[in-house]
C-alpha cells in the first residue's frame, strides 16, 4: 500500500473541505473512508492509490439513520448493510431490499460496509484487479480490454461496450435502481442535489474509467426509495456458484402490483451480468396490464435480454438471466402481500 | 501517527504508520497473535475481532480508524487461568478444528453469530458463518459447537 494522508472529519462540512484540501492536480482523487472493505482491498492490491483518506465515520450520527413513512424509505448513506438488512420496516415493506443485503457478502463485511460504500463498490473483473495485466481500459484508459477474450464468466452481458465488459458486482444497488430510488448528494461548494439513483452510475461506453456521475469531492448523504403498491410483493433472487458469500452470476429484483392475477404495475431489476445497476423497463412494459404466467414471464425475460452481448465464457449468461427472472416473477406472484 | 487502542479492556498507546491495519497492530505491536492473518484481503475471516461487540475484519480496518472502539480478540474471552468462554469450550468438546489456524476467527465470529440471534438453526448458522473459511473443512463440527454453546451463552 502506498502512503497517504489521513484525516478524520467531524462532520460533512469538514469532510467536504478536507476533500478539496487534499485534492492534487495530477493523479487520483482523495477518497472518503467509511467501511473501507472495498477501498482498502483495492489499495492493498495496488489498484487504487489515493493521496488521502478522509475518515467519515463521525458522519454516521447525522447520515446513518433509517426511516420509513408513508412517502417511502429513507436510508442514511452511512447506515451499515447489516442494519438495513434487518430493519423491521424494510423486512416487511421492502423485502427485495432486505434480501439484496442479506444475500450480499458475509456478516463481518455487512457489519463494516455502509450503504453508500456498497453502491460505489468497484467491479471484481480479474483484469481490473490485477495490475500485472496491461490491458484494462478501466484501470489504464486506452490500454484495451483483456477480459473480452479472457476469463469472463463473472462479467456482464447487458450495458457492455467495445471498451469494457466489467460487471457491476453489487446486489443492493440493483434493488435501488428497480425501485426508482433517488440519491442525495452534497458538494464541496456547499451545494446539495438529488438525482435519480439510475443516474448515479454511468455506462462504460468509451470511458469505462468513469464509473459515476459524482462531481469531484461529492458525498452521498442518503437514498430515498418511494413507496408504491409493488414494494411489499417483492423479492431478490440471486444465483451464484456457492450458497453464500459469492457474487451473483445472475440476479433479479421483482416487485409486483397485482390485481386479480394481472399485473397493474411492476418494478424489475437485474444484477450479476450488468455493467451498472440495472432496471429493465423493457420487462416491466412487457408485463404491465397482462396476466402473469409462465408465458408472459418468459416474454418479459426475452425483452429484458434482447440487447445482450456475450463474449466467450459468458455466453451462458443471457439464458441464466432469463431463467432467473422468470423464476423470480413466478415466485413473487405466489407471495402473500 | 500516535494512536490509542483499547483491546480486551486495556488501553495501549502506540505510534504507527498510517497504513497499519488493526490486524498488524494487534499481532506485530501488541503481541496479540491469537488473531490470525490468512488472506489479508477480507476473504477468509481468520482476522475476525469484535469492535464494540460487532464482528469485523481486522485486515480491512486501519489501526488509526479503530481508536475509541472496544476491541475484543480471542485473548480477551477468558481471563488468565479462568474458565473458558462457553464457545471455546464447545469448540474443544466438539473437536471443531484440525489445524486450528482459522479457529480464533471462527470462535469470535461464532460468539457474534449467537449474540446477533443468527444461530437459531443449522442452516442459519451456516449462512451467518459463511465469512469464516476452514481449509480443513471442520464445518459440521463448527456448526455442532455453535449449537451446543448457544443455550450456555444465553443463560450466562
Amino acid at each position: 500500500m502506498r502512503p497517504f494522508a489521513y484525516e478524520r472529519a467531524g462532520g460533512a462540512e469538514a469532510a467536504l473541505a478536507a476533500s478539496t484540501r487534499h485534492a492534487v492536480q495530477e493523479g487520483p482523487p482523495p477518497q472518503y473512508l467509511a467501511g473501507g472493505t472495498n477501498l482498502l482491498d483495492l489499495m492493498k492490491i495496488g489498484v487504487m492509490h489515493p493521496p488521502a483518506l478522509i475518515n467519515i465515520g463521525a458522519l454516521r450520527g447525522a447520515h446513518g439513520g433509517i426511516q420509513a413513512d408513508a412517502a417511502g424509505l429513507r436510508l442514511g448513506a452511512l447506515a451499515h448493510m447489516a442494519e438495513a438488512a434487518e430493519h423491521p420496516a424494510i423486512l416487511s415493506d421492502y423485502p427485495a431490499i432486505a434480501q439484496s443485503l442479506q444475500l450480499a457478502a458475509n456478516q463481518q463485511l455487512r457489519n463494516m460496509a455502509t450503504l453508500a460504500g456498497n453502491v460505489l463498490q468497484r467491479t471484481r473483473c480479474n483484469y481490473f484487479r490485477d495490475p500485472s495485466w496491461d490491458a484494462c481500459n478501466k484501470r489504464r484508459p486506452g490500454s484495451g480490454c483483456a477480459a473480452k477474450d479472457g476469463v469472463n464468466r463473472l462479467l456482464a452481458v447487458l450495458g457492455v461496450s467495445e471498451a469494457c465488459i466489467a460487471s457491476y458486482p453489487g446486489d443492493f444497488a440493483n434493488a435501488l435502481a428497480a425501485f426508482g430510488a433517488e440519491v442525495g448528494l452534497a458538494g464541496p461548494d456547499g451545494s446539495t442535489r438529488r438525482i435519480p439513483f439510475e443516474d448515479l452510475h454511468s455506462l462504460p461506453g468509451d470511458t469505462p474509467h468513469i464509473e459515476t456521475n459524482l462531481l469531484p469531492g461529492e458525498l452521498i448523504t442518503d437514498f430515498h426509495v418511494p413507496a408504491g403498491p409493488w414494494t411489499r410483493r417483492s423479492l431478490y433472487l440471486k444465483v451464484r456458484d456457492r450458497a453464500s458469500f459469492a457474487f451473483a452470476l445472475a440476479s433479479a429484483v421483482v416487485a409486483l402490483d397485482l390485481e386479480g392475477g394481472a399485473v397493474r404495475d411492476a418494478r424489475i431489476g437485474l444484477g450479476g451480468l450488468v455493467a451498472k445497476p440495472w432496471r429493465s423497463r423493457e420487462a416491466e412494459d412487457a408485463l404491465r396490464g397482462r396476466r402473469l404466467d409462465e408465458t408472459t414471464a418468459q416474454e418479459a425475460a426475452e425483452a429484458a435480454f434482447a440487447g445482450a452481448v456475450t463474449h466467450g465464457e459468458n455466453a451462458f449468461k443471457p439464458e441464466l438471466g432469463r431463467r432467473t427472472l422468470v423464476q423470480a416473477l413466478l415466485q413473487a406472484a405466489e407471495m402473500e402481500a | 501517527m500516535d494512536i490509542r487502542l483499547k483491546v480486551n479492556g486495556t488501553e495501549h498507546a502506540l505510534s504507527v504508520d498510517v497504513r497499519t491495519t488493526l490486524l498488524d497492530a494487534l499481532r506485530e505491536r501488541l503481541e496479540l497473535t491469537g488473531t490470525k492473518k490468512g488472506c489479508d484481503l477480507g476473504q477468509c475471516g481468520a482476522c475476525t475481532v469484535l469492535m464494540d461487540g460487532r464482528r469485523v475484519l481486522a485486515c480491512f480496518t486501519l489501526a488509526v480508524a479503530a481508536q475509541n472502539a472496544e476491541i475484543t480478540t480471542i485473548e480477551g474471552l477468558a481471563g488468565d487461568n479462568g474458565p473458558l468462554h462457553p464457545m471455546q469450550q464447545a469448540f474443544l468438546e466438539n473437536d471443531a478444528y484440525q489445524c486450528g489456524y482459522c479457529t480464533p476467527g471462527q470462535i469470535i465470529s461464532a460468539i457474534a453469530c449467537v449474540t446477533e440471534g443468527h444461530a437459531r438453526s443449522d442452516d442459519e448458522i451456516r449462512e451467518y458463518m459463511s465469512g469464516n473459511l476452514c481449509r480443513c473443512a471442520a464445518y459440521p463440527k463448527i456448526v455442532a459447537a455453535i449449537r451446543q454453546a448457544r443455550p450456555l451463552m444465553e443463560t450466562r
